[in-house]
């Protein structure tokens, strides 16, 4: 049994004695308000809140849950939206919709969970995925695929040796558990994260576009379902909320910080809430995620016909101590919130006996416009809602451009020792190569299932994660992510717009059209100008190039606070981009196909290092500008990318990006089983060509017959294209500089990891 | 009502990863001499009615048909708290049978 | 008349929609079963499929072994009616003592998803007919219990009865013997922790290729059933 620490005796803070004691001591500030929140908390209510009311709207307001700090930046993906046609829910919903043709619709969303993955790496990152899951099936959704951006602090280090290996279980033990295919993210290293690694959670789900489910509570006398798991004290912390505390030790009562997920729970919760859909049982739905039920109930009855009644002593409890102020601030997982008419509310919970499910009618839509809560009867909640949900504070958080920001860019890595000779190159590249970033990822990849389902068509190790959508059309979606923190610090504004480009450019090199962005913005304390400035910059990046791309942010997330002892990590704005293929089996993978089929290199390469791979693998190095951004030219590059899949002019396409064109060769080679003769552009000097990590390129291998098809096409549009090899025998040949065998670069490719984890 | 104490372990004879994982991490965590660890499974049931010899052999019972898969564990049962050899002794260990056959 | 092959789904089973797929692209009729269903709705075969039924709680397969349906299955098999278990479903095959020994923890310890390069030892079995004996074919495997261990006579006898069905090449996880999957005496029931199910399209089977090879399994039991 737990120990558990003596409990004061409860008394219940109804409305009635919050109206009558104006002057009592309520902990606010213990649970993360402000005092001028405070104030205007007394202002809405026109009296000192409950401790329930209290416990809401520090969940609710909280930076989290309100994005107080990041509202008025985030607004600009709204204000700079591209006009589209296809974007059928956007930002504001539990994760935006996007049409895909042929009748059907696709949601998608990134989430954080790096705090609590940092603490208990294997719950946090299941939990995480957990979420995100929650959020795509809240939309009327059959969760489909995830993905997991990863971030970690250096590979040798200690704590990485605790955390990575718990998250990697956690996502693969959550998600493997679910039926749902991990088909893509990253792994990067980099000591900034050491004390905040980043756990984003990606999930995309499919629906037809007519059964799109929305979070609103409609319809006075319609009931409200609570569904899932019984509610513990999962998340709530240890800060107590009562209004008159009397512990005989002053100590309050333990509950446990970290939530535990059970993935059985959400499987069958995925099934039932599928059957439910298909019957058109609910009104509206929401999840329950970071503030459980607060946030469930409010934001229900803020979207709909604007009142609700809720009996809250009716909630199925996992802990019959809980109290409703730790009722309200449970994180217990697994659990949905469902508003149904109550013609359809017999056959609901028929479904949910079918699955073994527990359900239970806690509360009712009303027109009053206000939240009402009883706990037996008494009232401890009236608020209007929408106070909670929506009005929360709005900061307007001071920036600047960080003092040292000139300093950093000045420091250009232009004299930072290059190899020279052909011995020099060829050791770098297998340097390179087996450094932790660059490094074959398969000790993580293959604790992942990302078969489930059968419809899987690329996965990791390609450019993007596709899915077969229709079997009969064929019609498929892919998915990447990127955000490279190194060029972000150095200018936020051109390092989240190659975030951007890279996740596009990969979405197009498998031959998907990219439609849509999702983003996850990790970042230092909002309290920390320069920190928000680097906030500001990024966003404004974001959104500029959003609209040049036309591909509109449908949703994300914002972390904040990922810092330790005042530093910061670097900022690490995540993308996602969503595309469609009219037919997967045109899709192009990145691996070398047939001996004699010509290489080619797209796009300009220009003597970029700042913040490279390696200026960090080889000399620790970080300064100077990141590499320059066109994103007329990545739009190009898409397009032709695009084309020559359709056409089937391409028998392999691989981006280039971290690590340049040699990172890329090897990669394809390997993954292919075939090597390359490469003969490097004459008028680039060799270790440029092979390193640098200027954008807007790629590697194409064209069948002979396809190559002036191919190039007359590049050379027509305007975008520059060389030829620089062709696929041929097993071994990696860059022509007057080296040879290293197939069997030397897998070698040094696929042994970090197991070295590294065990 | 008797709380009676199910514990399932892994016959000796079968490899288990787990234990040995968590012997070979002691070390480094400055516990020397731990010779061998084996990780196995505990449970508690609450039956109604008295704590007696027939409540011991519904546990057995259970025990043999859901919480101890007999091709690979064994298990003991006893009162929860049992100090006296009588009650340990009545438990004892079910002996592992000739395995099913297809 | 086409034949009927029902494909049970528990709670927490998964690779149910791929095992129906399978079972239609061989031109079957897949006919989804229930946890909770009294009988087997006339199928004339049975597949167990992928998955964490209940999660896996207790241990894998424990308590789907018990289900209504279950019954209905252990009842047919003694008849000689063909069922497959795949990886989840071969747990409770062992658990349900329709084939001897169990599946446990991973040598490893982890989860284990990867193309595997598998020998195909007897094509004596109702699903394995399409293979040659000593065929080496590539099936993913995904699973975090997949070591299969019994003592050492139920081993020879395996062995000698030629009721190892398939077997590893390169282990992954410390199954005794290689033994990847096991027959009954009659040959109408085989486990098997790789997902034959998972190798029967070109566009999402195995990369590098075979991409195909899992549909024999599939193949086979049709012409067992019509040759019946």
């Amino acid at each position: 049994m737990p120990a558990q620490n003596e409990k004061p005796k409860y008394s219940v803070d109804t409305v009635e004695t919050a109206a009558g004691t104006p002057g009592v001591e309520q902990p606010y500030e213990a649970l993360g308000v402000k005092p001028d929140e405070y104030a205007r908390i007394l202002e809405i209510l026109g009296r000192r809140p409950t401790s329930s009311e209290l416990a809401m709207y520090s969940v609710m307001w909280s930076e989290h849950c309100s994005y107080k700090s990041s509202k008025v930046h985030l607004k600009q993906f709204g204000d700079k939206a591209p006009e589209v046609d296809f974007l059928l829910v956007g930002p504001g919903e539990n994760a935006g919709v996007v049409d895909v043709g042929g009748d059907l619709a696709v949601t998608f969303k990134i989430e954080s969970h790096n705090h609590p993955s940092y603490v208990e790496p294997y719950q946090g990152a299941a939990t995480g995925v957990g979420g995100i899951v929650r959020d795509i099936l809240t939309m009327g959704a059959r969760p489909i695929a995830v993905m997991d951006p990863l971030r970690f602090g250096a590979a040798d280090a200690p704590d990485t040796h605790r955390v990575l290996p718990g998250v990697v279980r956690g996502i693969g033990g959550y998600g493997n558990s679910l039926g749902l295919p991990n088909i893509g993210g990253e792994v990067v290293f980099d000591s900034c994260y050491a004390g905040n690694p980043l756990v984003n959670a990606l999930a995309v789900g499919v629906m037809k576009k007519s059964e799109i489910k929305l979070a609103q509570a409609h319809g006075p006398g319609n009931k409200v379902v609570l569904f899932g798991a019984r509610t513990g004290g999962d998340g709530i912390g240890g800060a107590s909320v009562l209004a008159s505390a009397t512990f005989d030790d002053g100590k309050p009562s333990k509950r446990p910080s970290v939530q535990v997920g059970d993935p059985f729970m959400e499987k069958v919760l995925i099934e039932c809430c599928l059957e439910i859909f298909a019957e058109d049982l609910v009104v509206g739905i929401q999840d329950l995620g970071a503030a459980g039920l607060s946030c469930a109930t409010t934001e229900l009855a803020a979207a709909g016909t604007g009142g609700m009644d809720v009996q809250l002593d009716l909630a199925p409890l996992r802990d019959a101590t809980l109290v409703p102020e730790e009722i309200l601030m449970s994180e217990s997982q697994e659990r949905m919130m469902a508003v149904v008419t109550p013609a359809k509310v017999s056959r609901f919970f028929e479904l949910c006996e079918k699955w073994d499910v527990t359900a239970t009618v806690i509360g009712t839509v009303t027109d009053t416009g206000r939240l009402r809560m009883t706990w037996h009867g008494e009232t401890i909640v009236d608020v209007d809602p929408k106070t909670l949900a929506h009005q929360g504070p709005v900061y307007q958080r001071p920036y600047h451009r960080p003092a040292w920001q000139d300093e950093l860019q000045a420091a250009v890595p232009d004299s930072l020792s290059r190899p020279k000779t052909g011995e020099e190159l060829r050791e770098t590249v297998l340097r390179m190569l087996a450094s932790p970033n660059l490094a074959d990822k398969g000790w993580v990849i293959e604790q992942y299932d990302h078969r489930v389902r059968g419809n899987t068509v690329l996965a990791h190790g390609e450019d993007s994660g596709m899915l077969r959508l229709d079997a009969e059309s064929n019609l498929g979606i892919a998915l990447a992510t990127d955000g490279n923190g190194r060029y972000t610090k150095l200018d936020p504004y051109t390092g989240a717009q190659l975030a951007l480009a890279e996740a596009y450019r990969n979405v197009a090199a498998t031959g998907a059209k990219p439609l849509a962005v999702t983003d996850c913005l990790n970042f230092g304390s909002p309290e920390d100008p320069e920190v928000m400035w680097q906030f500001a910059e990024a966003t404004r990046g974001l959104a500029d190039a959003c609209l040049v791309l036309g591909t509109p942010v449908t949703g994300g997330n914002v972390s904040f606070y990922n810092q330790t002892n005042n530093v910061p990590i670097h900022p690490t704005p995540i993308v996602g981009v969503l595309g469609v293929i009219d037919d997967v089996n045109r899709r192009t993978r990145l691996a070398f196909a047939d001996e004699g089929d010509i290489l080619l290199l797209l796009g300009e390469t220009r003597d970029e290092f700042g913040g490279s791979e390696w200026a960090h693998v080889v000399h620790g190095h970080l300064g100077g500008l990141p590499p320059k951004v066109d994103l007329e030219r990545e739009r190009l590059l898409a397009e032709i990318l695009i084309a020559g899949s359709r056409d089937g002019m391409l028998s392999a396409a691989h981006d280039l990006s971290d690590g340049g064109l040699i990172q890329a060769v090897v990669e394809s080679a390997l993954r292919g089983g075939l090597g390359a003769r490469v003969v490097l552009p004459e008028e680039l000097d060799p270790f440029v060509a092979l390193f640098s990590e200027s954008a807007g390129r790629a590697v194409v291998a064209v069948p002979r017959s396809e190559e002036l098809r191919f190039t007359d096409m590049c050379r027509f549009r305007g975008l520059p294209v060389a030829r620089i090899g062709v696929v041929d025998g097993d071994a990696v040949e860059v022509q007057g500089q080296f040879s290293i065998p197939l069997d030397e670069l897998r070698r040094a490719h696929t042994g970090t990891f197991p070295a590294l984890f065990g | 009502m008797a709380r009676v104490v199910v514990d399932v372990m892994l016959k000796p004879e079968i490899l288990d990863p787990q234990g040995q994982a968590v012997q070979r991490a002691l070390p480094r965590l400055g516990f020397d001499g731990v010779l061998d660890v084996r990780q196995g499974k505990r449970f508690e049931l609450e039956l109604d009615g008295p704590a007696d010899e027939a409540a011991l052999a519904r546990a057995r019972e259970i025990a043999e048909k859901l919480l101890a898969n007999t091709v690979i564990e064994e298990f003991t049962v006893a009162f929860d708290g049992a100090s006296s050899p009588a009650a340990q002794s009545s438990a004892g260990t079910v002996a592992s049978t000739a395995p099913a056959a297809g | 008349m086409s034949l009927r092959i029902g494909v049970i789904t528990f709670p927490g089973t998964q690779d149910d929609q791929d095992a129906l797929r399978a079972v239609a692209l061989v031109g079957a009729e897949p006919v989804a079963l229930w946890h909770r269903d009294p009988d087997l709705h006339q199928v004339d075969a049975v597949v167990l499929p992928g998955g964490f039924s209940y999660g896996d709680y207790l241990r894998a397969g424990a308590i789907a072994r018990f289900s209504p349906v279950m019954e209905s299955v252990i009842a047919g098999a003694r008849e000689g009616l063909p069922v497959l278990g795949i990886c989840n479903g071969f747990q409770v095959l062992c658990e349900s003592h329709l084939l001897p020994g169990a599946l446990i923890r991973n040598g490893g310890l982890l989860f284990v998803n990867r193309d595997e390069k598998l020998r195909v030892e007897s094509a004596t079995t109702q699903w394995t007919g399409d293979y040659t004996a000593g065929q080496e074919i590539v099936i993913p495997i995904k699973n975090g219990e997949g070591r299969y261990t019994a003592d050492p006579r139920t081993l020879d006898e395996l062995e000698a009865e030629g009721r190892i069905v398939v077997r590893y090449l390169d282990n992954p996880n410390g199954s005794a013997r290689d033994i990847a999957g096991i027959a009954n005496p009659a040959g109408n029931v085989v486990g098997l922790m790789p997902h034959p199910e998972h190798a029967v399209e070109e566009l999402t089977g195995p990369y590098p290729g075979p991409a195909t090879d899992g549909l024999p399994f599939f193949t086979s039991i049709l012409k067992q059933l019509v040759a019946a």
